[in-house]
């Protein structure tokens, strides 16, 4: 299953303060009080908990938004998120398992299991079209186009400026302030920006 | 604490030590420079690739090791065990990665001449008919290709850039020549690898590596010495430069001196 587009929200299933991560460990600890999960099936009920889990690097977007949730499931009753790195030495991976973890575990969902894959490999593609809006509206250019191959010494595709929408823009760096990002300079508004590549 | 020296060696487990090795040592190169890149812009690109071939480097290790735990009774080894509690000799690394950084030229030489080879070998592992080896391979892939491009730029860059810029990109190729003989040497376990349509053939890789080096090094106005010319090996088997040793000490330091700790 793909996540696709922006999961209902539900507040009924979440607590105050939800991206308030806790310190404490949460699982196996004394749950009641809390409310109860979603029924086993109710795949929409997880997206909407995990719609509110954000990127720990741009949280500007949620885990489902940037399309690394890739699938959910139940395993005798358990429930069973899959979930995939952006790129192999994403410092954020197991962060972002544990908060999905943990955020899960809030919503009533006993002992989830959380499953790394690599298979099929993360795409930029895999960006909500919410998910490519938020970017913009936070500073970062989203992906121009889809993850076709470029040629190797070919040129950078027209990224427009997040902040004044000028496509008179340049690339200082093809690496940013993370892997999946590169650095580049507005010719107009003359403000520099983060442009997250097409992978 | 197992001795990892002594653990079986198959075709298969030699060369995910191989490829897990050689990220990993290249990564270590691009982690000394934290603090010290020409430009700060210089200084991220270089932590982004170095996280990048650590993180393929996990991947890598982490299946050499179940490879070993599974063919070997009682072994329980785990990637962080293969990096930090082998000595040099056991590491399988190509000569290349483990040169020094020397000046920015050098490193991108290094890095460049690594890439060109490296994305054409990944294009072909991704094709293995073991999945696990094709979807590291394609996750692999994906970021070497940027890696690729940046290291181009660079020898372009300074190739076609100014007297000084142009004499270090050309003395960096040319010192780093003769360690590119193993990247296209096939020797017994790269053939047993290719035979069993786990990693490429010769002829393709060879092919791939030896295009792009030609059309970069022309686009940068550069020469390079003859593909055939007199090349060191060993780094595969185990062999290495002086310079191996003292990367692995400083990358080994803190889990050889509180073997096990959990908490730093």
């Amino acid at each position: 299953m793909q996540p696709s587009g922006n999961a209902p929200h539900s507040d009924s299933r979440r607590l105050e303060g939800q991206n308030d991560w806790p310190s404490t460990d949460l699982i196996g600890s004394d749950r009641r009080g809390l409310p109860p999960a979603g029924p086993e099936g109710d795949t929409d009920a997880v997206l909407a908990v995990l719609q509110e889990v954000p990127d720990p690097e741009v949280p500007a977007v949620s885990v489902v938004e940037l399309g690394i949730v890739r699938d959910i499931d139940w395993v005798e009753g358990r429930l069973r998120v899959q979930v995939t790195p952006t790129y192999s030495g994403c410092p954020a991976t197991e962060a972002i398992e544990q908060h999905i973890e943990e955020a899960l575990v809030t919503a009533g969902y006993a002992d989830p299991l959380i499953e790394r894959r690599l298979s099929p490999a993360w795409t930029t593609d895999w960006i909500t079209p919410g998910g490519r809006e938020k970017l913009r509206a936070f500073g970062i250019a989203p992906p121009v186009g889809s993850a076709a191959k470029r040629s190797l010494l070919g040129e950078d595709p027209v990224v427009p400026c997040p902040l004044c929408g000028s496509e008179h823009t340049e690339r200082v760096s093809e690496f940013g302030s993370t892997a999946c990002k590169a650095l580049y300079r507005c010719r107009d508004c003359l403000e520099p920006f983060d442009y997250f590549k097409c992978l | 604490m197992q001795n990892v020296s002594q653990i079986t060696r198959t075709p298969l487990t030699e060369y995910l030590l191989r490829l897990g090795d050689s990220v990993l040592v290249l990564g270590q190169r691009h982690a000394e420079l934290c603090g010290k890149a020409p430009a700060l812009e210089e200084e991220m690109a270089l932590m982004n690739v170095g996280l990048d071939l650590f993180g393929q480097a996990r991947n890598w290790l982490t299946y050499a090791a179940e490879q070993i735990n599974a063919e070997q009774a009682g072994s329980e080894l785990d990637a962080d065990a293969l990096a930090f509690k082998r000595d040099a000799q056991d590491f399988r690394n190509l000569l290349l990665v483990e040169q020094p950084n020397g000046d920015f030229a050098d490193t991108m030489a290094r890095q460049f001449l690594f890439d060109a080879w490296h994305v054409p070998l990944l294009e072909g592992l991704a094709q293995a008919s073991d999945p696990r080896i094709a979807e590291v391979a394609a996750k692999s892939l994906k970021e070497a290709t940027y890696h690729l491009r940046r290291s181009s730029e660079w020898v372009v860059r300074l190739g076609d850039g100014t007297e000084e810029s142009r004499a270090r990109m050309q003395r960096a190729i040319d010192n780093l020549w003769r360690f590119t003989g193993e990247l296209v040497q096939f020797d017994e376990v790269d053939q047993a690898m290719a035979d069993a349509g786990l990693a490429p053939d010769a002829g393709t890789l060879v092919a791939r590596w030896k295009a792009t080096v030609e059309k970069v090094l022309e686009a940068a106005t550069l020469s390079h010495p003859p593909f055939d010319a007199w090349m060191y090996t060993g780094g595969k088997t185990g062999h290495h430069t002086e310079h191996l040793g003292f990367l692995l000490a400083e990358m080994q330091y803190l889990p050889r001196t509180y073997p096990d700790a959990t908490v730093w």
